[in-house]
């Protein structure tokens, strides 16, 4: 029996299970660029008009950041430029899903369900890989066919879709050595995560660089994120960096199967040690049990953070710089826009608006741990003790509504002084950043506050809070493009946020949106009052 | 003194199933009470009920002389529950979780958390992921039987513990019994440890008691067993009323007989002259097969007279049993 035995068999499985979640994950990405074709074709319908656009664009540090460099006017690169994140999207579903097909099943203990039938010791692991991999590969194949169809040059949609599978294959092997290091799948995928946040501000950095002429441009070759912007789609592609992501891909699929060769069923590289055999004092109450729950999460995400406002911040410098030696029409851009520090001001907005996501994402995760337990039946045995339901929900939601608020804290501070460190103004920088990111807190407890609610009244429906945050997420990014009506884009929550720094601060919106989480809070507590426990 | 559960007519619908269905259930104080039913038959969401976690949709219920989701966070300081499914924290350890739930009740008694994991054989140093099945059970089981309270109830607390450690359980739940000032509501589908344990119990199916009453109270409602060897023919036995299941085995005649019928049949053994004579009242393995045998469901005959065969479930049973059983 070779040690692939059963990956077809597995392969089916993966399918059968996701048949769901699949195609929303192939299919979404590969309708946004065509959007984005009819965007540019109606807004800007003259090579006139898009070399307009381009050349202010290409100033933009925050889009730099976001979507990658621009390497030119045509209407391809444009419309590809613009759909830049979506590289990121694909490798997060990716390290999701090699990670929920791996460890996660191993973690749940249906891999020894299934191991002890005719299958190889590695089939588990390349069927996850081979599924994912080929899903990549289908959105890829799906995307050039899309932007063919929308009246694109076939050769260079081809190299878009190929560097988006690319990206797709080298996170799979991402998440496939990252399932293999610790036994817990929420760990691996917290170590798949940082391997592609570190990929994206490896890229920023480096494009940002770049663009302003500095000395770190090779950075974004380090990155795979990187490489999908570096095959240069619609301007001389550039087929041979597909051969670095294969080179990758090999390079981490046989790393993870060595290190899955070494390792027991259940085991990860880094063993669990054993814990005490008495509880700390302390541990006597539900806020403290929530505490030990969420510390880990909540210091990785602290340390997150603050490399996030680092970078961001470190990088505002250089945008005023991005318009120097640039042409008249730069000049005048520049002009227009306000000079050089409301450059700078314009991409931090957009960064904090990025931070303001990323929290949002962590205050959700965190408010749904609450889910996790009930339906884990880890929630039972403490409300059989007598610990009160709101007061065992009550700790979990005060990790999704504080832990968000010192990530924004961190990552405010931090960028407050990379850049004040950079212009010499640390005293004027700090709590200027600090304030604009903390403007983006009523926002992300929006998100806790819905979680809560729908863990409350709807707990079955509770993860669809991610739903609503990507939903937010989308028509940030496309509705200004599509020119979507503002009753549209403002079903963003992030759309009622203040433009801060920069911009002016205004408190009602502010004051809306915190009273809307409270409300929400309050009707998750509702529900959990009345409701019966648990719901699994 | 008061009972410490009392629950009358309890519904409880999820969707389109009915869960619980006029259930009747009184424990009184100082007694293991076992609560006997086949898996679904509804014995956790009495327990969750009973917690105050779950709302039932008609009938009333009492724990502890209150009503239990009323009184949720307060009663809970007087019992220890231990769930059918023991699933830990998969970072915190077995002894972490002891504690942790000990000192939320109120309290740990250090002396007993001690005595027991060494009994149990459970080292308190893993981690919850580490832990197998029957070792999580122990970690819930310590943590409910180190906590001085009123009530213990426990849901199919043996679930993935080996013969050893099913022992050790009885032994401590004897000492409970002894100390008399405890009241054990032990769910379960094992029989041997409800006949081994209980002063009465209770058997539920499809939501409803359907029995009630002490072990020997059971038994009267039963037939005996009976296993003759005999002299001559025991003709017109097969026509006695009250006798069932007739069969010869190797020159042996073998029945079942109600109880009230036993004087008949016994004259009609003696007639035909009685060489060997065994009888014994039904297992409580036999009454759960009476119980539970439902119409319909697959039956094959099941080898009597094997109080200890635990794993038995509720689909063998003997074919002629399923009249009755559908009452």
């Amino acid at each position: 029996m070779s040690t692939l035995t059963g990956t077809g068999g597995l392969v089916r499985l993966i399918l059968r299970r996701d048949r769901a979640l699949m195609p929303v994950w192939v299919v979404i990405p590969c309708l946004i660029p065509v959007a984005f074709v009819s965007a540019f074709d109606a807004g800007y319908p003259t090579a006139q008009a898009r070399a307009a656009y381009a050349a202010t664009s290409v100033h933009n540090a925050a889009f730099t950041v976001t979507y990658g460099p621009l390497s030119g006017s045509g209407l391809g690169e444009l419309v590809t430029w613009r759909a830049g994140f979506i590289p990121v999207v694909v490798a997060l579903a990716a390290v999701l899903m090699v990670v929920r097909h791996t460890r996660a099943e191993e973690e749940a203990g249906r891999r020894e369900l299934i191991g002890a039938t005719a299958v190889g010791r590695h089939a588990g692991l390349a069927a996850a890989l081979a599924a994912t991999c080929g899903a990549a590969l289908v959105l890829g194949l799906l995307s050039a066919l899309a932007l063919t169809g929308a009246g694109l040059p076939a050769t260079g949609s081809l190299a878009y879709g190929l560097g988006l599978a690319a990206a797709g294959w080298v996170f799979a092997g991402v998440g496939a050595v990252a399932a293999q290091l610790t036994s817990g799948a929420g760990g691996a995928r917290g170590a798949g995560i940082t391997v592609l946040v570190a990929a994206f501000l490896l890229r920023g950095a480096g494009d940002v660089s770049a663009r302003s002429g500095g000395g770190l441009g090779g950075l974004s070759w380090l990155s795979p994120i990187g490489w999908a912007h570096r095959m240069r789609p619609f301007a001389g592609e550039r087929w041979w960096v597909l051969g670095l992501a294969a080179c990758a891909v090999a390079a981490l699929t046989a790393s993870a199967a060595a290190l899955s060769a070494r390792r027991d069923l259940g085991g990860g590289l880094f063993q669990a040690r054993l814990g005490p055999a008495t509880a700390a004092p302390g541990l006597r109450t539900p806020l403290a049990l929530a505490w030990r729950l969420h510390r880990g999460p909540l210091l990785a995400r602290a340390a997150g953070f603050t490399v996030l406002g680092l970078v961001l911040g470190g990088i505002a410098q250089s945008v005023g710089e991005l318009l120097d030696g640039g042409s008249p029409a730069a000049r005048d851009a520049l002009a227009r826009l306000g000079g050089r520090g409301a450059l700078a001001d314009q991409y931090l907005t957009a960064m904090m608006t990025l931070l303001g996501l990323v929290a949002a994402g962590y205050a959700v995760q965190a408010v749904l741990r609450l889910r996790a337990e009930e339906s884990g039946g880890r929630a039972e045995p403490l409300l059989a003790a007598p610990v009160g339901r709101l007061r065992w929900a009550g700790g979990h939601l005060a990790f999704g509504l504080l832990g968000p608020a010192a990530g924004l804290v961190l990552a405010g501070a931090a960028a407050g002084l990379a850049h004040g460190m950079n212009t010499g103004h640390v005293g004027r920088e700090l709590p200027r950043l600090l304030g604009a990111a903390l403007a983006e807190l009523p926002a992300v407890w929006v998100f806790a506050g819905l979680a809560f609610a729908l863990a409350g009244l709807l707990p079955r429906l509770a993860a669809g809070a991610f739903a609503v945050l990507a939903a937010s997420l989308l028509l940030g990014w496309v509705g200004a493009e599509l020119r979507l009506g503002g009753w549209v884009t403002g079903l963003s929550v992030f759309a009622h946020v203040p433009p801060l720094p920069g911009g002016d601060l205004s408190v009602p919106p502010l004051a809306v949106l915190t009273a809307l989480a409270a409300a929400l809070t309050g009707l998750g507590l509702l529900g959990l009052r009345h409701r019966d426990l648990p719901v699994g | 003194m008061s009972d410490a559960v009392s629950v009358a007519g309890l519904v409880k619908t999820f969707g389109a199933t009915r869960a619980l269905d006029g259930l009747d259930l009184v424990v009184r104080t100082g007694e293991v009470h076992g609560f006997l039913g086949p898996n679904g038959a509804g014995k956790s969401t009495t327990l969750r009920i009973l917690l105050g976690l779950t709302r039932a949709d008609a009938g009333t219920a009492l724990l502890l002389g209150a009503d239990p989701w009323a009184g949720a966070p307060e009663l809970h300081r007087r019992l220890a529950y231990v769930p059918g499914d023991v699933t830990l924290w998969p970072n915190l350890s077995g002894g972490e979780v002891i504690d942790l739930l000990g000192r939320l009740r109120g309290g740990v008694d250090r002396r007993r958390r001690a005595d027991l994991l060494e009994r149990f054989d459970l080292d308190p140093r893993k981690k919850g992921r580490a832990y197998s099945k029957g070792n999580r059970q122990k970690v819930a089981l310590v943590a409910a039987l180190a906590s001085d309270v009123e009530l213990l109830l426990l849901d199919e607390p043996t679930s993935g513990l080996d013969p050893l450690m099913e022992e050790v359980f009885r032994d401590v739940i004897r000492e409970e019994q002894r100390r008399g000032d405890r009241t054990v509501l032990l769910s379960s589908h094992i029989l041997a440890e409800v006949e081994a344990l209980c002063d009465r119990l209770t058997i539920i199916r499809d939501g409803r008691a359907v029995e009630t009453g002490t072990l020997a109270g059971l038994r009267h409602l039963t037939r005996t067993f009976v296993e003759a060897d005999l002299a001559g023919p025991a003709d017109g036995l097969a026509g006695l009323p009250g006798v069932h299941d007739l069969r010869t085995e190797n020159g042996r005649v073998l029945f079942d007989v109600d109880t009230d019928a036993l004087g008949p049949v016994l004259g009609r053994l003696a007639t035909a002259g009685v060489r060997g004579l065994v009888s014994r009242p039904p297992t409580l393995e036999e009454l759960f097969l009476r119980h539970y045998h439902r119409t319909g469901a697959t039956a094959s005959t099941t080898s009597t007279g094997s109080a200890t065969s635990t794993g038995s479930t509720a689909s063998t049973a003997s074919a002629g049993e399923s009249a009755e059983a559908s009452r």
